[in-house]
């Protein structure tokens, strides 16, 4: 997308500079409409877009949770001091600040919110959903490999904001297993 | 009458009042536009020194330059004053001084109401200023999202500042829209018909007409968040079946028509400036016009992209994400008709064309990472990080502010008779050019690197301190910059060199006159038969001077102007104009005490002031008023048409249809949050419904058909010489009784802090009452009119302007009750 952006703005700056190179000469209006305005300005832009959607659709589209694959649930629940999480596959469980995952498997998780708006967002497994009052928005992330991921909250929630981040964990089977064992009462 | 003296007499006629006292009376546009600009610039530069601010803070990790509660503050207002401080009144600043002059016109249809919406502006703005002194600022962002700017999470003073103040402000945005659509259809040198507007023009209009449906949700949602806020109605609260989505969309269906409302203006200043520079005609102009409308009207269905974390339905992020690609083909059509205008001339290097530059640089970068994050996978990474800052700041800076520089530069001459004398501007422009890339080039970056927008500090570890450090150097190169022009244009105005006039060459009609501009513009009206009129003819501004044009004679102390027909340009009617004034910044002043009143939670003053507008505004339209008839006059060329009073169609009856199309909106979006939160929200349906009624409801419908039958009665009788009081009683009676159905409802209405649908039906009753007090006014007002003999067959066109009214009221008051009871009745 990078690469595709610096063509075309290359392009455009090539065609801003080469008139002050050459002398200009009052060319008829019918074809400087018809080069500049539908070459350039109407059929140009609409075959990038065309191309550009169909890649942000089927990209878009593989981000989606897909109903049971076996997926594991966990809750987040963003507050403006901090985040807590909840595990479907232990229910009564709760961690402040640590999401523990497994990884190698889908986890989806129900994002909601105890207060304001906030934005769940960890930038290396995937892209930010909202937590809105009211709703639950769920989101599919997949750590590929055992460690820690930095989380931060991604919407504005006043004064506390910049230090509302989180961790999530994935652990390996072994380890999952084990949090899942280590019951807290 | 030679030239001398005609100038002489016209000078009198339409001066401002000398001294101190001229600044407050002033309605003369060229005053008020100047006026409008320094303020708006005076405010940039504030934002300015806010965004140096927020650069300082963000050079080092973990400074302490600004703790969170300030730092909330410092961007939040760096953000609100740009947006609506300075982008919105510099397009109102550089429209108010240009518009007459371009269209060879001699002022704006309602110069009394430039001068108010001017002196709201101040006002609103001045509130907002006092709020960042005492510390006590909007710190919510510059987009306010609820509940964390609701009565429970942000109970301060702060938030109220933004709901009430900006409000305050949007008026002079209205006001100013309403005139310039009038002004561009009506008030146009005879002969200019639609296609040899200036393109300027058209892009004024298609702005103005954005203005006029894109801001009044924006009204709307700040209207029901301050009554949430103040009186508990929970529309936004989703425990009490409110929706804080609701405030997304009604703050993003006018925030993104908002950046083609900033663009537009500018887009209209490339099209006019760029051609003089290149010594050529503008490429394509129907494909532009017609661009800019596909703009216009596209820019109205993308505003869901900006809320594509919220967890939008998938099929409705598909929909989103490809409409907001598209607005880069309208876009693209424009850049390039620019830049083909500049292959076929011989642009040059001048001072206005560096900016050009710089707007073509920065704008298509700010283009193309805007179609990057219309991506949906993309923007989920760049959603609220620095990406996104720096994005848009190069469509604002790129798209707004380097146009404008280019028009400063273009314009200056005209504004102050001089030439420029030392070459400062260049030297600014580099600095301005290269600072500005430094600065958000490096923001994109740190963007990507996960920093997020909105944050007071960080650590060292985030591994973002050089990226921050450049940016910060880049953004203080950038300053000195801005400064340097400030300076440019201060030694522009006091060093004596005396300027040529039309130093550019240009073909439009604002340089067909002596510079600085007269107050009256033009000596007499030119007759219009090309696009570009000084290019078929050179010595028009001598020949105007001589009075070879319209209504070179003036007579008596008339600020006299002649009307045309929309499509043709033919001229229709003959103005007289109001003249100076303190109407305006009274009314405005009485304006604020209202919205202060609200602010201060000094509800007993909110009554007085509110009827203080009232009277004011009674003697505002009052004053027009003649007891005896004009009768056709006149204009010059051997044409008599007859005069304004005179016409069913008046400029009065176009201004109500504009700013009912701007009520409307307002109506409709409440409508539209009404059907969002039923539809969509969580806690719905209410526990009860409104007890519907069908006596009520037929009273009421039926007050609704008696009131504008009776009214289009009253106007055809007087138009017809009779006697309209029968109408008039009757219609009196047809807004009594949906005064009494409306007013039934609203006590009806279970109580508005248990549940958002109580809510939204009291504010649906409460916006009918409001209109049937107005439409009751109105027609008390025309009695009063026609009791005093100031209405005649030839003194009619106040009858048709409240005729239209009436239809309005009628409509929006049987809906709402409509709204009301059919609930309860189908249940
Ligand atoms: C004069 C040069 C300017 C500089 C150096 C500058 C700098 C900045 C910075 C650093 C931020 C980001 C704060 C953050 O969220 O971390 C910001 C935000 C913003 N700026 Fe500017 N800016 C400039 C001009 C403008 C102009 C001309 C406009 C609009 C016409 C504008 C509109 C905004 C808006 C809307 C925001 C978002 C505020 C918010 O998050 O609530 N800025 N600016
Ligand atoms: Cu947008």
């Amino acid at each position: 997308m990078l690469a595709g952006a610096a063509a075309i703005f290359a392009l455009v700056m090539v065609l801003l500079a080469l008139p002050f190179l050459r002398r200009g000469k009052d060319a008829p209006e019918a074809r400087g409409i018809k080069v500049w305005i539908i070459g350039l300005g109407l059929a140009f832009p609409m075959a990038v877009l065309a191309a550009l959607l169909a890649y942000g659709l089927t990209v878009g589209e593989r981000l989606l949770p897909r109903a049971e694959d076996g997926a594991i649930r966990v809750e987040a629940e963003g507050r403006q001091s901090g985040w807590t999480f909840r595990y479907a596959d232990q229910p009564g469980r709760s961690t402040s600040g640590v999401l523990h995952i497994p990884a190698g498997r889908p986890v989806d998780v129900d994002i909601t919110t105890g207060d304001v708006i906030h934005s769940f967002w960890v930038p290396r497994l995937a892209g930010k959903l909202d937590a809105i009052p009211g709703y639950v928005n769920t989101l599919r992330i997949e750590a590929d490999a055992p460690g820690d991921y930095a989380g931060v909250s991604a919407e504005f929630s006043g004064i506390g904001y910049a230090g509302l981040t989180f961790t999530v964990t994935a652990h390996d089977e072994a380890g999952w297993q084990a949090f899942l064992g280590d019951d807290p009462q | 009458m030679n030239a001398l003296q005609r100038h002489r007499r016209l000078t009198t006629i339409w001066a401002s009042d000398p001294g101190l006292r001229g600044w407050f009376t002033t309605v003369n546009h060229t005053d008020l536009g100047r006026m409008f600009l320094m303020a708006s610039f005076f405010f940039f530069i504030v934002a300015g020194i806010l965004a140096m601010l927020i650069r300082a803070q963000l050079a080092t990790p973990h400074s302490a330059f600004a703790g969170p509660e300030i730092y909330n503050q410092i961007f939040t207002m760096h953000g609100v004053i740009m947006m609506f401080l300075f982008a919105i009144p510099t397009f109102e600043g550089l429209v108010v001084y240009l518009l007459p002059k371009i269209l060879g016109t001699r002022d704006l249809a309602f110069p009394r109401l430039t001068a108010y919406g001017f002196w709201c502006y101040i006002f609103g703005g001045t509130m907002m200023l006092v709020s960042m002194l005492l510390g006590i600022a909007p710190d919510g962002g510059w987009f306010m999202y609820p509940p964390l700017t609701g009565p429970l999470y942000s109970p301060g003073i702060n938030t109220d500042f933004w709901l009430i103040g900006i409000t305050f402000v949007e008026i002079s945005a209205i006001a100013a829209a309403v005139e310039i659509t009038v002004s561009i259809l009506k008030y146009r040198a005879p002969g200019m018909s639609l296609d040899k507007m200036p393109i300027f023009a058209w892009y004024a209009l298609v702005t103005a007409l954005m203005i006029l449906t894109g801001f009044p949700p924006l009204i709307l949602g700040s209207v029901l968040l301050e009554v949430e806020r103040a009186f508990g109605f929970p529309f936004f609260q989703a425990d009490l079946g409110g929706d804080s989505l609701l405030w997304q969309h009604l703050f993003w269906l006018f925030g993104h028509p908002e950046v083609y409302i900033i663009f537009l203006p500018a887009a209209g200043v490339i099209s006019t400036v760029l051609p003089v520079m290149c010594r050529t005609t503008l490429l394509g102009y129907g494909w532009i016009v017609a661009a800019a409308v596909a703009l216009a009207f596209l820019s109205f269905g993308l505003w869901v992209h900006h809320m594509f974390t919220t967890g939008i339905p998938h099929m409705g992020l598909a929909f989103f994400s490809a409409a907001s690609t598209l607005v880069a083909v309208p876009t693209g059509v424009q850049i390039f008709a620019w830049i083909g205008t500049m292959w076929r001339g011989r642009p040059e290097l001048r001072m206005p064309m560096l900016h050009l530059l710089g707007f073509f640089v920065t704008f298509v970068i700010g283009g193309l990472t805007g179609v990057m994050v219309a991506v949906v996978p993309f923007d989920w990474q760049a959603h609220d990080t620095a990406f996104i800052t720096a994005h848009l700041h190069y469509v604002l800076f790129g798209g707004f502010v380097f146009p404008v520089l280019a028009g400063l530069y273009y314009w200056m001459p005209h504004v102050t008779g001089r030439k420029r004398f030392f070459r400062l501007g260049e030297f600014a422009f580099g600095m301005i050019f290269v600072g500005f890339h430094v600065t958000f080039l490096a923001m994109h970056w740190v963007g990507l690197l996960g920093q997020r927008r909105r944050i007071p500090t960080y650590a060292p570890e985030d591994g973002w301190t050089a990226v921050n450090l450049i940016s910060s150097v880049g953004s203080f190169v950038m300053a000195i910059g801005i400064a340097m022009v400030l300076i440019d244009v201060i030694l522009n105005v006091v060093t004596a060199v005396r300027g040529t006039r039309n130093p550019w060459g240009a073909g439009t009609l604002e340089w067909a006159m002596i510079q600085p501009a007269p107050a009256y513009n033009f000596a007499s009206l030119p007759h219009v038969t090309e696009r570009d009129p000084l290019y078929g003819t050179p010595d028009m501004a001598l020949r105007l001077a001589r009075g070879e044009g319209y209504l070179g004679e003036p007579r008596r102390d008339w600020r006299e102007t002649v009307t045309v027909d929309i499509a043709s340009g033919r001229p229709d009617f003959h103005v007289i104009y109001p003249a100076n004034t303190r109407l305006p910044i009274v009314m405005s002043a009485v304006t604020g005490l209202f919205f202060l009143s609200l602010l201060l939670k000094a509800y007993w003053i909110t009554p007085f002031a509110m009827a203080g507008v009232a009277v004011l505004a009674w003697r505002w339209v009052w004053s027009l008023g003649r007891k005896e008839d004009i009768g056709p006059q006149a204009i010059g060329q051997d044409i008599t048409v007859p005069h304004a009073a005179q016409v069913a169609r008046a400029p009065g009856w176009w201004g109500s249809v504009f700013l009912l199309t701007a009520n409307a909106t307002f109506f409709g979006s409440l409508l539209f949050g009404f059907a969002f939160l039923w539809t969509v929200a969580p806690g719905w349906p209410p526990t009860e419904w409104l007890p519907a009624s069908l006596w009520e409801l037929g009273l009421g419908l039926l007050g609704a058909a008696l009131a504008p039958a009776a009214m289009h009665g009253a106007s055809r009788a007087l138009r017809r010489g009779g006697r309209p009081r029968l109408g008039l009683a009757l219609a009196f009676g047809g807004t009594g009784m949906l005064a009494v159905s409306v007013g039934a409802m609203m006590l009806h209405t279970p109580p508005p802090v248990e549940h958002a649908y109580n809510a939204t039906l009291f504010v649906l009753g409460g916006y009918a009452m409001f209109h049937v007090t107005l439409g009751a006014l109105m027609i008390g007002f025309l009695a009063a009119r026609v009791r005093r003999g100031y209405a005649s067959a030839a003194r009619q066109s106040e009858f048709p302007i409240v005729t239209l009214w009436i239809d309005y009221l009628a409509a929006v008051g049987a809906l709402a009750l409509l709204a009301g009871h059919l609930p309860g009745l189908l249940a």
